[in-house]
């Protein structure tokens, strides 16, 4: 699922300042999720920046909330047009994607990012997040024994370890473990290490040509389910 | 014909020494100049690190060009960290056209490490692809498949690590490495024999050189500093004591002594091809542990 963590708030009230009427809207998917702009942080931003204008001794902003299904799904954003036509801008607390899909919908809303969108990944305890693809748009899971050396490598490399790997650990972060002795360790697990004896050749950038595109005919021709 | 001096030599069957000067941070390049000139005469060839630990610096490939023009033999070290392969491909073509047909492929050390931290990783190809890149480019074509007017031929070599904590993914990279064609490899810090020997047991059966890396150590303190910041390198606790059990002031005549006695037994025991000593900003020694070392 694709993990966001929420701006610092005095970003967030320098970006609505021009604006009087501010809906915050948040997303029910992965944002809810990751806990960074579910129905739950929308309420308490919602709060907090209340809290803070008080505070300052202004009434500037007048905020609105709610909660979309899915942000990036320009079906359930279709949705909001009565709520959208009230207000001045948009404060989306849903990933890039759910901020661009607002954005082509209401062409004459301002729609701004509430969270930083950090990349997809993986829960791996209470709260912890790790990064476990960069959808390179050529898995290469079957060779590596399951473990992403693209996300999980510093350098990304194909063919090996560096030099620089020590206590397992990788040398940009010694918190974090070398993905090729984790994947060394699999495929030997596995008795599959003559996948780490192959040649693999450099990586081929224009899978992905940005932006990219996929089009999937026979699911749009079943009229593929949503919610 | 030999693609170069080095390469020439490498084949003698002699036992070659290597040593490296690093570009400074700026234009003034007189202590660059002073290095090469106190070394040029005294080694087989000098490499001339990239950016070395990510730290930003003159160019290895301007480096090396000084190098040729006081007339040394240079190894251009070019890591994969800040060119994608067309900035590599062309820094190929530039370095061999100016006489530079040395070159050490390495993937490079993390951004992380050094002090631009900022800065995006190209990391577009890794040292194995580096290699092949090289021969790719002799056969007269690019990566894109296309024709070049002029190929280049170069020597070219690769590090590995004969002590690191896991050593067999390493030797499948290294055999990567060899298949890739190269010709030379520079080790990682050697510090005791043990790893070195068992690593010359298996590395025999290929048909490549492989030249000791040695790095000066100048007090306890830097050894412990390797240990803890520099990617890879593991320092034996042994060697530690030693450099602790002399007085301050004289660590760095401690750490001569040790390179020399290392380098000595390398040759004595005939060990391996050649050694490349490290002396990370303490060149100006580097003459003076040839001669004791009777290279
Ligand atoms: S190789 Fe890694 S980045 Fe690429 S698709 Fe597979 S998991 Fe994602
Ligand atoms: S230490 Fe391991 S994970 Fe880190 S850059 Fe090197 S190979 Fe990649």
């Amino acid at each position: 699922m694709i993990v966001a963590e929420q701006k610092p708030l005095d970003e967030i009230q320098r970006m609505i300042a021009p604006y009087e009427k501010v809906l915050i809207l948040g997303c029910g998917t992965c944002m809810t999720v990751c806990g960074a702009g579910g129905e739950r942080e929308v309420s308490l931003l919602h709060s907090a920046l209340r809290l803070a204008q008080a505070r300052a001794g202004s009434n500037m902003h007048q905020f609105s909330e709610y909660t979309v299904k899915r942000q990036c799904d320009p079906e359930f954003i279709a949705l909001l047009a009565d709520r959208v036509r009230e207000v001045d801008a948009i404060l989306s607390l849903g990933c890039g994607i759910g901020v661009q899909v607002a954005a082509e919908h209401f062409p004459d809303t301002p729609v701004l990012p509430g969270v930083n969108t950090s990349f997809m990944g993986a829960v791996s305890e209470l709260g912890v997040w790790d990064e476990r693809c960069a959808a390179c748009g050529d898995c290469r899971l079957a060779e590596t024994a399951g473990i992403c050396p693209i996300t999980r490598c510093t350098k990304g490399i194909l063919n090996g370890p560096c030099a620089g790997t020590k206590n397992g650990k990788c040398e940009a972060n010694k918190d974090i473990d070398c993905a090729w002795i984790l994947i060394y360790e699999r495929l030997a697990r596995l008795g599959q290490l003559e996948k780490m004896r192959r040649y693999y050749p450099p990586r081929n950038f224009r899978t992905i040509p940005r932006p990219r595109r996929l089009v999937n005919l026979v699911k749009a021709d079943m009229g593929e389910e949503h919610g | 014909m030999a693609k170069s001096l080095f390469e020439e030599k490498l084949n003698s069957g002699k036992f070659i020494v290597t040593a490296e000067v690093g570009p400074q941070k700026g234009v003034d390049c007189s202590d660059m100049v002073h290095h090469i000139k106190l070394l040029k005469d005294k080694v087989d060839a000098l490499n001339v690190t990239d950016h070395q630990s990510s730290v930003m610096r003159f160019p290895s490939l301007g480096g090396c060009l000084l190098v040729k023009e006081l007339g040394g033999e240079p190894i251009l070290q070019v890591t994969c960290r800040d060119r994608n392969r067309l900035a590599l491909e062309a820094d190929l073509l530039f370095a061999y056209s100016r006489g530079i047909c040395n070159v050490l492929c390495l993937t490079g050390d993390s951004i992380d490490v050094g002090d631009h931290k900022e800065a995006k990783p190209v990391f577009d190809l890794d040292s194995v692809q580096l290699l092949r890149l090289i021969r790719t480019l002799e056969s007269g074509k690019d990566m894109g498949g296309n024709d070049l007017k002029g190929a280049p031929q170069f020597c070219i070599g690769a590090s590995v690590h004969p002590a690191a904590d896991r050593i067999e993914p390493q030797l499948i990279k290294f055999e990567k490495k060899v298949a890739a064609g190269a010709q030379f490899f520079q080790t990682q810090g050697i510090y005791e024999l043990d790893s070195l020997r068992r690593f010359m047991q298996y590395a025999s059966q290929f048909n490549v050189k492989i030249l000791a890396g040695i790095i000066l150590m100048a007090s306890v303190r830097m050894a412990q500093y390797m240990n803890e910041n520099v990617p890879g390198v593991i320092v034996p606790q042994s060697v530690i004591d030693e450099l602790a059990s002399v007085e301050k002031g004289k660590g760095l005549q401690k750490g001569i002594e040790i390179a020399v006695r290392t380098i000595k037994a390398i040759k004595e025991q005939n060990l391996c091809h050649g050694v490349h000593i490290m002396a990370v900003g303490r060149e100006s020694v580097v003459p003076e542990i040839i001669e004791a070392a009777g290279l």
